[in-house]
């Protein structure tokens, strides 16, 4: 039996760290696009787009993501694509983050007061350009908070993804506890990784919320 | 591709037994957890000190890690210390920490948005702390922040199906159980996941027409 020290448990948590933050950024940025997409495709107000985004944010909101990953895992299969952990979980955290992030934007720009909508009508712009240059910048402050606020939520997500095989910080701690003997110390070590993750987003997100209100 | 969800559905009595878990964890979680949260939201708000920042420190420290992780440490890091929880028990209790800390800071949120003047109107009649907190500051706090409360337990509720990794043998266990069965992994998880859609549902209702109800009256 090979004996672990603390810095062999913390070395192969470090370097599986690696994937949860690149799983994380790749929700997070996937998440961005496809939910900046959706947003425009509800603000665009065609009623019937707009019922649709809201069933999708409503079905990602009201089933676990757990339930989501399996899904997925097994839908992409039997849609004949090659299914790895990795693809299954990019996809999955991807749809689940911008399901919140288009929801996060909508409130964002329902803030901004009607009468803005209405004056930047008035001076004859097309809907694209009252987005971007009256509508989208004004709402931006107020999103950069509740935005990265939600970049724990996804960091934390990713811990799912060792469900379905993919070897990130989570499941890295899982096959380390059952080799060294020493579950509470190696969850114990996988929580602080975490927790040294997450907690500076927190606080950032606090004090952008602080400084841009 | 064919879909058979006639086999998946022929398995009610497995389904039936794991929402049933489900539901059982969410409201002993949620019994807990909202306990927990109202002794800690006291404890932030105007306990002593040193245990505000004790509580504050547990809130911080549970908002920041991943429920799995809690979960992990629970059933396989306590054995360690000689504290073995079955698999039922483990959830309730990572459920109830998980809820309890969350809540704890939305309930501090409604109790300090409670005006000065109803705590001093409170004392001027000569009731004692304990009745303030109980009576004049809590029930107007938790009607205030009722509807974050109630997305966060459904929260947990959803965050429940990762109880299946320890074979805690709620919703999506018996999904599981089902497609290993008859290996229609996908019909097996969209019937499990329409499950939790129902009971996501069902649960926002019925809290949203008890809170008022029971909780803090109108």
């Amino acid at each position: 039996m090979v004996d672990f020290t603390l810095w062999d448990i913390l070395r192969n948590l470090l370097l599986a760290a690696r994937w949860t933050l690149l799983l994380s950024l790749i929700a997070f940025v996937g998440g961005g696009v496809v939910g900046l997409a959706l947003l425009v495709l509800r603000l665009a107000g065609r009623p019937g787009t707009g019922r649709i985004v809201g069933a999708y944010v409503q079905l990602f909101q009201g089933t676990p993501l757990l339930m989501q990953l399996f899904l997925l895992y097994f839908g992409l299969a039997l849609a004949g694509l090659n299914t790895s952990a990795w693809l299954a979980a990019a996809v999955a955290l991807t749809l689940y983050a911008s399901a919140y992030l288009t929801e996060i934007w909508r409130g964002c720009v329902a803030a901004i007061p009607r009468g803005q909508w209405e004056a930047s009508a008035s001076l004859a712009l097309s809907f694209g350009q009252q987005l971007r240059h009256v509508i989208l910048p004004q709402a931006l402050r107020i999103a950069v908070a509740p935005t990265v606020g939600f970049l724990v939520q996804v960091v934390k997500a990713t811990a799912l993804a060792s469900v379905i095989g993919f070897v990130e910080l989570t499941k890295a701690g899982g096959l380390i506890a059952n080799v060294s003997y020493e579950p509470l110390l190696t969850y114990g070590c996988v929580a602080l990784l975490y927790f040294a993750i997450c907690f500076p987003i927190s606080q950032l997100a606090r004090l952008l919320e602080r400084t841009l209100r | 591709m064919s879909f058979d969800f006639l086999s998946i559905l022929a398995q009610w009595p497995l389904l039936l037994r794991g929402a049933a878990w489900t539901i059982g964890l969410t409201a002993l979680a949620t019994l807990f957890g909202a306990t927990l949260a109202v002794a800690g939201a006291w404890a932030r708000s105007q306990g002593p000190r040193p245990l505000g920042w004790l509580v504050g420190a547990y809130v911080e420290l549970i908002r920041n890690t991943p429920f799995i992780v809690q979960l992990f440490f629970i059933f396989f890091g306590l054995p360690e210390l000689g504290i073995r929880l079955s698999p039922g028990v483990a959830s309730v209790c990572a459920m109830t920490i998980n809820l309890g800390a969350y809540a704890t800071e939305i309930l501090r949120a409604g109790i300090e948005a409670t005006p000065r003047g109803q705590i001093e109107a409170a004392q001027s009649l000569a009731l004692s702390r304990t009745q303030i907190f109980l009576h004049v500051v809590l029930p107007p706090a938790l009607k205030t922040v009722w509807p974050a409360l109630v997305s966060q337990i459904v929260i947990v509720m959803l965050g429940s199906a990762v109880c299946s990794q320890i074979s805690t043998e709620e919703l999506s266990y018996a999904t599981n159980l089902i497609q290993s069965r008859n290996f229609r992994a996908f019909e097996a998880y969209i019937v499990g996941t329409l499950g939790y859609l129902g009971l996501a549902i069902l649960l926002r209702h019925l809290l949203n027409w008890a809170g008022p109800r029971f909780l803090f009256g109108r």
